[in-house]
């Protein structure tokens, strides 16, 4: 499904560029539609989420299961990865390969806290019988985070290879422009983040 | 689980002696076109040429094909329908049980829509977009291919589920809770959720694609508002198809967690909501038919303002009507369900916002006439088209204002009045213009004209046939008779019912001629070619390259500066120009990369709808890794070299010359 | 957005760095504050409700203009009217589909 898209459209086709044309902004204008479709995407799971969010069958609802302090550490550390990645897109600009790679290996581990909460969490709801099966709301609750989640993992992916790239063959025009690239996913998965923890968990809590 | 998951032998349906000879059809004529090409020793050009080609035009005309091979199979699923219903009147059976007859309705539907009529506008789109803009190719030639075989790999799938285990039972749009698992336990919908996921992927890219290439890869001087006005209705339609496919990819997405891992989204039980999937359906589904027919508007005002040697009137209106369908078609789609409940309130805005959308759309009608209006209209094939469009939209366009009245629609959901009303806009707008073009375009990218007689006889079976076929069933609708009867026993439906079927033969013969057309024209080919790339004294870019065009589009990129880029040129005397000399053009490889990932998630697919764990992970590392090769490949382009060129452009100007 | 893309000035680290900053400061304010108010419940019901839509839409802005730099530029104007059409289908799409469903479940009671 369009999970495997994120990796699918690092397709940076700077070498097939065309006379008078910026072939890295088309690259990059391209990679913004792509990151639109999935804004509507993730649209259509929030409503989901929106219409089935009171549909408990008798289960569990947001306000039982949600832990803020949890979640405000989960935030906390894709947040402070964003910055982390903006660090290193600054540094790759400026070819200094060793501070890229080395703002990519925080950013890399800093995503992997958020997925190793992500999974702990959803892991102890399903050990309590609150797993996807249970009710409506849990359904879109674990297919929306889980989403979420799933696109962070692809990044994290994105992100390794881009590490072995750097590492391997520098920071040339191709590499730069899929570093920005990654740069859009990542960021615009922070606000999607944003949307999550308002409406599900601030929201749910409430 | 077995090794091959749910798969075994008893999913092929010996038992179906229609499916069986279908199949036994298909094989032969699959074994005859192998030994054709290899009698002519042409797989390594079908391979190196066309399927692993990035060049936009081939794409194109290989979309085309594809539509065609659907267009038969769509097509003999509705003569299956036609008859079975002409033959199972007053009690009788006919030759289709029920359970193999609601397969075919619902294959009908996701076929005719996602794998005849989309692929066939994206293919016009192919060819002719990035040459009405003056580029030499798309902004990503290679997603451009692997779109191709997305589209490809889902109509590979739908097709596999003729002969191997079945297709969905539960009509085109699978409403739960019938598509869910507790009501289909079979692999029908798993393939409808498949072959609609994996292409409808294919087709956002292609939205990326070409919203991409319409705004960073223009000619040189041309500005937004001066884009032909075909290429600015498939802008509207890519937008839209960026804005809508991926509603569909979300609730596809839903409806597989639901029947593969038991979550609760659109089940009766656990507070599943079905209505949500109905809804987010048509969300998606209702600016999918503006996306079919918008382009087809740009086909025939490009057609009326050529054929009338004029502008079109109204260019402006014409752009900024599509731009306010594209707005409006997404504030509509409940339409589709008044008959769920909701409130007085909804249906009220959702009725009028429905009405509203026909103002633009009669706002182009106008323009329309009015470009005819004092010219000398030259009645040819996309003429014809044309002007059947305009008469038969029009009375389509008006039962769908009749049925956007909430007190009507409940009356009339669901009936055969709502079946004769879209066909009455979905063929007589989309699919008239998708036909208008493939007539219009035909020389262009072939380098030969389609026989006009065989075109115009086959433009008047269609045009009759349709008219024979579909408005009994608004009779049929307002006496009740509602869609997908496998069996009927009221007798006064009887007369209507034969009468449709006669239309349906009508519209056969329509289709049987295209396909004479085509291959009479193919044979005549030396007599009939376009030497100069200008059979029709056009107005936009697409005219000034060779028939068919130079595989680099244009030696020089033009220079625009009007709406009527190639009209301006001819009457500047700047068109057909020789450059003092020519510069290497730079070019994208052809690559195998596409076919190769398609082919993997192709069995992905296959695999989930069998449940074959180990085939979905190897399909899915497989087109991983094929795409890393790609992505890391650094040969994929290359030059042209100016003596080539030169040789090239020179050929072309000669013929015009002598032309 | 291909702007930024080409500076390669030195003052240009310091001012990238600190446009960096600059958001994330903000981010962590707008992330905090409603943390804060729905974990303390200083407020009512009905202010922690409208207090939490508007720092998270506020802070979506401060994201697409810090960390993504949509801006309307001769060259970035483009991203940004695309995220703007995006917004208006979202809103169009996700506020119709939750009216259209809670209507029809009003009435099912």
């Amino acid at each position: 499904m369009s999970i495997t898209i994120p990796a699918d459209l690092n397709v940076a086709h700077s070498d097939e560029h065309h006379e008078h044309h910026d072939t890295s902004g088309n690259t990059l204008f391209g990679f913004w539609l792509y990151l639109m479709t999935d804004c509507i995407l993730f649209a259509s799971v929030f409503a989901t989420y929106a219409v089935l969010y009171m549909n408990t069958d008798g289960g569990v609802s947001g306000k039982d299961i949600f832990e803020l302090d949890f979640v405000l550490i989960e935030t906390a550390a894709l947040l402070v990865s964003s910055i982390t990645y903006g660090l290193a897109l600054i540094f790759a600009k400026r070819h200094n390969k060793a501070a890229t790679l080395a703002w990519l290996l925080v950013t890399f581990a800093l995503g992997c806290v958020f997925i190793g909460m992500e999974v702990y969490e959803f892991h102890h709801l399903i050990e309590h019988g609150n797993g996807p099966q249970r009710s409506a709301f849990l359904s879109s609750f674990f297919a929306l985070v889980g989403m979420h989640g799933l696109h962070v993992t692809a990044g994290l992916i994105w992100m390794v290879i881009m590490m072995v790239e750097v590492a391997k063959t520098g920071l040339g025009p191709r590499s730069i422009t899929r570093l920005s690239c990654l740069s859009l996913f990542w960021h615009f998965l922070d606000i999607v983040w944003i949307c999550v923890f308002t409406v599900v968990y601030l929201l749910g809590a409430l | 689980m077995s090794f091959l998951g749910k798969l075994s032998l008893d999913a092929i349906p010996y038992h179906e002696p229609i499916i069986m000879v279908t199949l036994a059809v298909v094989a032969i004529a699959g074994l005859f076109i192998a030994a054709l090409i290899t009698k002519y020793k042409k797989w390594s050009v079908l391979w190196n040429d066309w399927l692993t080609s990035v060049d936009h035009k081939r794409l194109g005309i290989m979309y085309i094909i594809l539509a065609m091979v659907m267009l038969i199979r769509g097509f003999s699923d509705a003569i299956m329908m036609r008859t079975q219903q002409a033959l199972a009147t007053n009690g009788a059976a006919g030759y289709l049980p029920p359970e193999h007859y609601d397969q075919i309705f619902t294959a009908h539907g996701v076929i005719m829509i996602i794998f005849m009529a989309m692929p066939f506008m994206i293919g016009l789109m192919n060819l002719v977009v990035p040459l009405q803009i003056g580029a030499r190719d798309v902004a990503f030639p290679f997603l451009n291919n692997l779109s191709f075989w997305l589209t490809a790999s889902g109509a590979v799938l739908i097709n596999i589920s003729l002969g191997l285990g079945e297709f969905a039972k539960t009509g085109w749009v699978a409403y739960p809770p019938l598509s869910e698992l507790a009501y289909s336990p079979g692999v029908g919908v798993d393939y409808y959720i498949w072959a609609l996921q994996i292409s409808g992927i294919g087709t956002t890219l292609t939205g990326v694609n070409f919203i991409a290439t319409v705004l960073k890869m223009r000619a040189p001087g041309m500005k937004l508002m001066q884009m032909p006005i075909f290429t600015w209705t498939c802008t509207w339609a890519n937008i839209l198809i960026v804005a809508s496919f991926p509603i569909l990819t979300a609730v596809l997405g839903l409806l597989t967690l639901d029947r593969y891992m038991d979550f609760h989204f659109f089940t009766n039980e656990g507070g599943g909501n079905a209505m949500m999937y109905i809804n987010l359906f048509w969300a998606w589904g209702h600016p999918e038919v503006y996306i079919l027919v918008l382009p087809a508007f740009g086909i025939f005002s490009e057609v009326i303002s050529t054929f009338t040697s004029k502008r079109l009137f109204g260019y402006t209106s014409m752009v900024w009507a599509s731009g306010v369908i594209s707005v409006l078609g997404f504030i509509v789609w409940l339409h589709h369900f008044f008959t769920m409940g909701s409130s007085a309130n909804v249906n009220a805005f959702f009725g009028v916002m429905t009405m509203v959308i026909a103002v633009p759309t009669g706002v182009k009608l106008f323009n329309w006439l009015f470009t005819i209006y004092r010219g000398r209209l030259r009645i040819t094939v996309p003429v014809l088209w044309t002007l059947g469009f305009m008469v038969t939209f029009t009375i389509g366009g008006m039962t769908g204002v009749l049925l956007a009245l909430p007190g009507a629609d409940y009356v009339l959901h669901n009936s055969l009045f709502l079946i004769a009303h879209f066909h009455n806009t979905i063929i007589g707008g989309a699919v008239f213009g998708y036909l208008a073009g493939f007539a219009f375009w035909f020389p262009k990218a072939t380098g030969f004209h389609l026989n006009e007689r065989l075109g115009k006889a086959s433009f008047w079976c269609w045009q009759i046939g349709f008219y024979v076929a579909f408005m009994p069933l608004y009779v049929l609708g307002f006496m009740g008779m509602t869609r997908r009867i496998n069996h009927i026993d009221n007798p006064a439906w009887n007369i209507w019912i034969y009468l449709a079927a006669v239309g349906a033969a009508i519209i056969l013969v329509g289709i049987i001629l295209q396909f004479v057309q085509l291959y009479v024209s193919i044979r005549d080919r030396d007599q009939n070619r376009d030497t100069t790339g200008d059979p029709w004294n056009g107005h936009t870019l697409e005219w000034s390259t060779a028939s068919p065009p130079q595989f680099y589009n244009f030696a020089t990129l033009p220079q625009v500066a009007d709406i009527d880029a190639f009209t301006d040129a001819k009457e500047k005397g700047t068109a057909y120009q020789r450059p003092k000399h020519y510069q290497a053009i730079h070019m994208p490889k052809n690559t195998p990369s596409g076919i190769l990932m398609a082919l993997g998630i192709t069995a992905v697919g296959f695999a989930a709808i069998w449940h074959i764990l180990w085939l979905a992970i190897v399909g899915l590392v497989g087109a991983f890794i094929v795409f890393l090769f790609r992505a890391y490949n650094n040969d994929v382009d290359y030059y042209v070299q100016p003596d080539e060129v030169a040789r090239i452009e020179d050929a072309h100007l000669n013929h015009v010359v002598r032309g | 957005m291909s702007a930024h893309l080409d500076s390669h000035k030195a003052d240009d680290l310091a001012a990238s760095i600190k446009s960096y900053l600059m958001g994330f400061a903000l981010s962590v304010i707008l992330t905090a504050i409603p943390f804060w108010a729905v974990m303390t419940h200083h407020f009512e019901k009905t202010t922690t409700l409208s207090l939490v839509l508007v720092m998270a839409i506020v802070q979506i802005v401060v994201h697409l203009k810090y960390f993504l730099h949509l801006d309307f530029s001769k060259e970035g104007k483009i991203n940004t009217f695309s995220f703007l059409f995006t917004a208006l289908i979202i809103v169009m799409v996700v506020g119709l589909s939750v009216w259209i469903i809670l209507e029809a479940n009003a009435l099912m009671m």
